[in-house]
């Protein structure tokens, strides 16, 4: 796990190390010993399934919800057993949290004031923070005044403050809009880059994990799944759960013949290498989009007869259930652009010749 | 680098765990002061009770009480008139409220408040009403048909106008909770108007029933006012306790009276705890609020009841106001203040009412500030689970112990030559103090509630930006929930002012109440003054009660200007 966790950062000192964390809720693990390492000034996001554990460890890294067991280092400083006013962090929630009865830039400066600084310079750095999040003629407005993504952005600022050394942000997006989110994705990653502050966002939403995160860390019943780039995460799922959860893929059942090739009924599939035993059930994983249907030669490697059975129109693409000739009872979604569709005219019932690119098609194992 | 940020991290530990220990010792603090102003009285009065002249001696005080059928007689009364009460007062309370939420009819504001106002009287008043409208010179004595209203038939009539409004309260809040699709999901379904209101409106407000129900039957059962007036020679537990403490001086089996007193009200508390917490899963956030349609019968009928219910309780303050200025009733009906001039009735003269002021001042002050305080302790401070579950525990209590109850342990642990404490006694301080915890649970629930509707994670984004918890209840909390303790501190105010039970033990001549003056001055044959210092105590109430909605409108609107969208 250790290893696994470290994967990607090695060489760089990490500025939060979290090892073993162990929550557990009467007889409910919400957190089975999870590590993690995050570099400076990376955006990470926690990835996964409701209930899947990862706002219980956002939470324990805050100090909010302490572990039960396990250790915390932040910037070198054990802060495992810290309350959260002793740690260093800035927190966004899903619900803003914003005082409702303290104007915009009152709510900014909520933790300057505290600090016994002049008053000048708190005003002087509210005008700034305001000024960052785009929201510079709204000190003066009180939250409830404000639309949900401006209120969002009013928590960054707050949040920014007092300059933590990590920022954490609990499902930030989910309550606002699907257009509003969209546009925030963007910024809140702009201003991450801009301040440079450390980030780990928890999320729900596969495409705000893609879009905004430097690593994401796939999470599942308490536990890592893996840990990558987004690229890699959805290139090179590690398991069936994360292949599955993060973009679309079909499953066909089939046996591993050797480190490069499965048995699906009477038809053999070359794959991208991997390293499970000869015999055992396997899955074989296709992504819709990977389905290739045009420039094939002859000699182009898992080439399949089909037969559409079924086209779904949905917008800028469709999605085809396709049906081997040989093998009537597997079958394969294929997604195809609407170019496609048209420069090939396909409809139902109709024959279709595919390829299944080898690099593309991946094996995960069946737990016995 | 390192050496430059160390300092500064190790003050802001220091300043964290500064935190901690504040919250730690004011949990500690309230523990204690709960322990003190709950725990112990009750405590002392349970070991009391298993006394005889202070040797110990097991259940023999009970038995006496059993075989004494002067005094299990009382039992057998207190339930019978609770039970008949009850039967009368829910159901019409029901039907008002019904009227209030589910019907289109007019004036419902108006309507409302008057069913409200037996809340600001001491539950004396209406007895004393009774007694000039069906006593021995009552001018509708014939409407008695030769029965007495001293006796059960007046204690009914009186806990009747004394009970409503609490019932009506519940049932409103019940009534209201409406999902406006379930109608419509059961009228699409086909169903029949009686099986609609059976399963929907009965159904929805089964809790609220169950709780209105508990509430009044308890009321009943340990109010101390109407029994004492009306009651004639029907005696019934809390009047018991009365006489054998301040008759006989018996504290022992006053003791055992208490503890049989505290019997039904523990179970009707627990039966309520229970039902509440059903009715909280019942509300889903995402119901549709239901808005009555316009039916002329219906709403004429609702109408109709709602003016002759209000209209008997207005009929019945009247009378005691009327009665309060006739010379002399009822041979000589001209007005007078002379009844006003208490000092003929009571030695102590207008000084009761002055000091009922001052300790319900003092209460709702002091109380709210400790109440609401505590409550916050309780419900936003994430450290010391087992002090906190304590704390919540010390607060619930207070609801399920009758006032007299709550009065007779603090004679005993207060005024005990042991206890450093008992400098207080006889002191305005105790009046306050035994106010506060007689009527803590209703703030305590109204705080925590309020408290609940604000943002859990305020307190994590203050912990966060290293703001004390101090500060932000300070910047934050108290202003938004500033309604909130307005509402305690007019309820407490008003709680204060028109209590007899728990604080008829422990006057002394110089702190004597209002309520207590108009109970001596009844008990002395001066019913136009008992009656005049009952009006007394319903216009402070009542002005303290207006001057809240004043402050409401006014006050808060300016104040809170982040309110408006």
């Amino acid at each position: 796990m250790t290893d696994e966790a470290s994967k990607g950062v090695t060489g760089v000192a990490p500025y939060l190390r979290v090892r073993n964390l162990v929550k557990t809720y009467g007889t409910f693990t919400a957190l089975d010993s999870v590590s993690l390492d995050v570099v400076a000034g990376e955006f990470v996001c926690f990835l996964g399934p409701s209930g899947c554990g990862k706002t219980t460890l956002l939470r324990a890294i805050a100090g909010l919800d302490p572990q039960t067991s396990g250790t915390i280092e932040q910037a070198g400083r054990d802060i495992s057993n810290l309350p959260p006013p002793a740690r260093d962090f800035g927190i966004v929630f899903q619900s803003y949290a914003l005082f409702p009865n303290l104007t915009v830039a009152a709510n900014v400066a909520y933790g300057l004031v505290s600090r016994g600084r002049p008053k000048a310079e708190t005003a002087e750095r509210v005008t700034m923070l305001l000024q960052l999040v785009g929201l510079s003629d709204q000190g003066a407005k009180y939250p409830g005044q404000l639309s949900g993504g401006q209120q969002q952005r009013v928590a960054l600022a707050r949040a920014l403050a007092t300059s933590p050394g990590l920022l954490l942000l609990d499902e930030p997006l989910s309550a606002l809009d699907a257009r509003v989110r969209i546009h925030l994705r963007r910024e809140i990653k702009d201003l991450q880059r801009r301040v440079g502050v450390t980030t780990i966002m928890v999320t729900h939403d596969q495409e705000e994990a893609l879009t905004m995160a430097d690593r994401i860390v796939v999470m599942n019943r308490g536990a890592i799944e893996q840990i990558g780039s987004p690229a890699e995460v959805y290139r090179k799922p590690a398991t069936e759960f994360v292949a599955d959860f993060i973009g679309a893929m079909t499953f066909i059942p089939a046996s591993a013949l050797d480190d490069t090739h499965v048995k699906a009924g009477p038809l053999v599939f070359e794959t991208a290498p991997f390293s499970i035993r000869q015999g055992s059930t396997v899955k074989l994983g296709i992504r819709p989009e990977e389905v290739r249907v045009r420039n094939l030669g002859a000699d182009v490697p898992n080439r399949l007869d089909t037969r559409i059975e079924a086209l779904e129109f949905l917008g800028a693409f469709a999605r085809a259930r396709l049906v081997p000739v040989v093998a009537p009872e597997l079958q394969v979604t294929a997604d195809f652009s609407m170019n496609a569709l048209r420069d090939l005219s396909l409809v139902e019932g109709q024959s279709l010749t595919v390829s299944l690119p080898p690099e593309t098609l991946r094996v995960f194992p069946v737990p016995q | 680098m390192t050496a430059a940020v160390r300092p500064v991290e190790s003050l802001v530990t220091r300043s964290a765990s500064l935190e901690t220990a504040v919250a730690g010792t004011a949990i500690l603090v309230l523990v204690c002061g709960l322990l003190v102003l709950v725990g112990f009285p009750l405590w002392s009065l349970l070991s009391k009770s298993l006394y005889v002249r202070g040797e110990f001696a097991g259940l023999q005080n009970f038995i006496a009480y059993v075989t004494t059928p002067a005094l299990s007689r009382s039992v057998i009364n207190s339930l019978f008139v609770a039970l008949v009460t009850t039967l009368i007062v829910v159901p019409i309370a029901f039907a008002y409220a019904y009227a209030l939420t589910r019907t289109s009819m007019r004036a419902k504001g108006l309507l409302y408040a008057t069913a409200l106002v037996p809340l600001f009287a001491p539950s004396l008043l209406p007895a004393i009403s009774l007694i000039y409208f069906f006593g021995n010179q009552g001018f509708l004595k014939s409407w008695m048909f030769g029965g007495s209203i001293y006796g059960p038939a007046g204690i009914i009539m009186a806990e009747v106008f004394y009970c409503f409004p609490h019932a009506l309260t519940i049932l409103v809040a019940a009534l209201r909770l409406a999902d406006a699709r379930l109608y419509e999901a059961a009228e699409a379904l086909g169903a029949s108007r009686p099986r609609i209101f059976y399963t929907v409106t009965l159904g929805g407000a089964k809790y609220g029933l169950v709780s209105a129900v508990m509430v009044v039957f308890t009321l009943v059962i340990t109010d101390f006012g109407i029994p004492k007036v009306i009651g004639g020679q029907f005696s019934v537990l809390a009047t018991d306790v009365y006489k054998q403490v301040m008759g006989q001086q018996n504290f022992e089996m006053g003791a055992v009276v208490g503890v049989i007193l505290l019997i039904p009200a523990v179970i009707a508390f627990l039966v309520d705890r229970l039902a509440q917490r059903r009715q909280v899963a019942l509300v889903s956030a995402r119901a549709v609020a239901y808005a009555p349609n316009r039916s002329p019968l219906r709403d004429a009928a609702a109408l109709a009841l709602c003016i002759v219910v209000s209209g008997i309780f207005l009929a019945v303050l009247g009378m005691a106001v009327w009665a309060s200025f006739v010379t002399y009733w009822p041979y000589n009906l001209g007005l007078t203040l002379q009844h006003y001039a208490f000092e003929i009735a009571d030695s102590s003269g207008w000084q009761p009412f002055f000091n009922s002021l001052e300790v319900a001042a003092l209460t709702a002050i002091c109380g709210t500030a400790v109440i609401f305080v505590g409550a916050y302790l309780v419900e936003k401070i994430r450290a010391f689970p087992v002090l906190r579950f304590v704390a919540q525990f010390l607060a619930m209590l207070p609801m399920a112990v009758p006032g007299l109850v709550l009065g007779l342990g603090y004679i005993f642990f207060f005024n005990a030559a042991w206890n450093p404490l008992n400098v207080l006694y006889g002191t305005i301080a105790i009046l306050v103090l035994n106010c506060t915890a007689h009527f803590y649970t209703v703030p305590h629930i109204t705080a925590t509630t309020a408290l609940k509707q604000i943002d859990p994670e305020f307190e994590a984004v203050s912990a966060s930006l290293k703001v004390p918890f101090w500060r932000t209840f300070t910047r934050v909390t108290v202003p938004i929930s500033l309604p909130a303790i307005l509402d305690i501190a007019v309820y407490l105010f008003v709680s204060a002012m028109t209590t007899v039970s728990a604080i008829i033990f422990l006057y002394s001549t110089d702190t004597k109440l209002a309520s207590i003056a108009a109970v001596n001055m009844d008990e002395a044959g001066f019913t136009a003054s008992a009656a005049g210092m009952c009006v007394l105590v319903v216009l402070a109430s009542m002005t303290v009660k207006l001057l809240q909605v004043l402050a409401d409108r006014l006050l808060l609107d300016r104040l809170q200007a982040w309110r408006r969208r």
